[in-house]
């Protein structure tokens, strides 16, 4: 933390909650401070300057004061308001559940700006692209490696062979995939099909362009969408919010940008 | 609150008690709270207890628009000189009061008592969106106007009622939203200062 009173950092809002009258408090994501609960005064005023500066999902440059229990916001300025996020619920859905799951995996004030980074990009890459829930799988593999949770999906977790090429198990609570001779005793082992496997395993070593360029099936997406998530479950001991309300959206209708 | 307890007569810390489970209410405000009522009088006392009963036992919720009422249905759902065929859906209760201080409305009202947060697990299965779909069974009603927040939640909850209305076939609009009165352009944000030229509106001689 800065010495000065006043200190300036670049942030990304990833939450808010009312406070008092008229405040807020916001949960920010900086490369240098980390993630901070900051205190932002008179935000819910239509006549409030800062507010739509401050809205969730928005990159600003933010001047700081620090204070008590709390810094608080001094100044700010939209750096990047992903407008297209905004107007298509698919899309922002996805974008509260990328912001959702740094907030539940990046502890308070440790800075780390490979994390921002990949939050920065994701809220990019949902913005442009169609394949929004490869761009969360993908994201959701790196921040499991870079918060050292990394799965392990090239040997068996437990006999410590290589996997054959066939179907195996998943099996969260043992940290990645088990072959079926080793499912004896394994609490809760998921079957894993070669193809999510193989896609498991370009999610975890490929660039975002070559998981970009990958063609995959909605059924397959959904699976490998499920062997991710249970295993975050497993790793955060609880279940990303946001993901029942993206499972509630594909069930009840089609992706088409709605204008309002 | 232990600290309070131990040194405290026990009514005065179950009061301070009480007052520290309110919204914003943090542990030295629930103090200044209960002593300021130690020292009421004690007719403003009871007239304040017996509010807080009243309130309890007579307001509900209007069984139509889901506002909070005295009489159910509510005076605004009951008034004849009420445009029949509008409905204006709002996240609270106090979002009725601002819009009846504007006088610009004469319309019925929704209210959905929230919002939808993902985030925080808030989804339309906690709000009134099912009761807005059963009014809308009547033929009555030909336009539905959102008038959520505009920030990220209102603006989801938006997204996701039109989703459900449009094919209902019921006209859906959105309260414009651009740079407020008293406001300055210079420190506008982005998406404000792009609906506001969205919305902009040609100047009448």
């Amino acid at each position: 933390m800065p010495s000065n009173r006043l200190y300036k950092t670049e942030a990304i809002v990833l939450h808010q909650r009312r406070f008092a009258d008229a405040d807020r408090f916001l949960t920010i994501y900086s490369p240098t401070y980390g993630k901070l609960d900051v205190k932002a005064r008179g935000v819910r005023r239509t006549t409030s300057r800062m507010s739509g500066h401050l809205q969730p999902l928005t990159r600003c440059m933010l001047q700081l004061a620090q204070g008590h229990s709390a810094d608080v916001i001094a100044g700010c300025e939209t750096m990047e308001s992903f407008p297209r996020l905004r107007e298509d619920l698919d899309r922002l859905s996805r974008a509260m559940y990328a912001a959702e799951l740094i907030d539940r995996f990046i502890p308070e004030r440790v800075p780390g700006y490979v994390t921002y980074r990949l939050l920065l990009d994701t809220l990019r890459r949902l913005e442009e692209s169609d394949q929004t829930d490869m761009v969360l799988r993908c994201m959701e593999m790196r921040l499991l490696d870079q918060s050292g949770f990394r799965p392990q999906i090239d040997l068996c977790v437990g006999c410590a062979a290589a996997l054959p090429p066939e179907q195996n198990f998943f099996a969260p609570q043992s940290g990645g995939v088990i072959c079926r001779a080793c499912t004896t005793g394994v609490a809760g082992p998921r079957v894993l099909s070669l193809n999510a496997l193989k896609v498991l395993r370009l999610l975890q070593r490929g660039s975002y362009n070559d998981v970009a360029r990958l063609k995959v099936g909605d059924e397959l997406a959904i699976e490998i969408e499920r062997h991710l998530r249970s295993y975050i479950v497993c790793v955060l001991e609880r279940d990303v919010n946001a993901a029942g309300f993206i499972e509630r959206l594909r069930r009840e209708g089609s992706r088409r940008p709605i204008e309002v | 609150m232990n600290e309070t307890t131990s040194a405290t007569a026990a009514p005065l810390a179950r009061l301070i008690d009480e007052f520290h489970k309110l919204p914003g209410i943090g542990p030295k405000s629930a103090q200044r709270l209960a002593y300021y009522l130690l020292r009421m009088p004690p007719a403003e006392a009871q007239a304040l207890a017996a509010s807080i009963l009243e309130v309890k036992e007579r307001v509900t919720l209007c069984s139509i628009c889901q506002n909070v009422t005295e009489v159910d249905p509510c005076r605004v759902c009951t008034d004849d000189r009420r445009e029949r065929s509008i409905i204006c859906v709002v996240e609270e209760p106090l979002d009725i009061l601002a819009l009846e201080r504007s006088q610009s409305y004469r319309g019925l009202y929704h209210v959905l008592h929230g919002a939808i947060s993902p985030m925080d697990g808030i989804g339309p299965e906690d709000l009134k969106v099912s009761e807005l779909l059963q009014r809308l069974r009547s033929d009555e009603v030909t336009e539905i106007i959102l008038a959520t927040n505009p920030n990220l939640e209102g603006e989801a909850t938006a997204m996701y009622l039109t989703r459900l209305l449009k094919p209902l076939g019921v006209k859906v609009t959105r309260l414009a939203r651009g740079l407020p009165v008293g406001g300055d352009l210079e420190y506008a944000d982005d998406v404000t200062l792009a609906r506001a030229m969205e919305g902009r509106q040609e100047m009448s001689g």
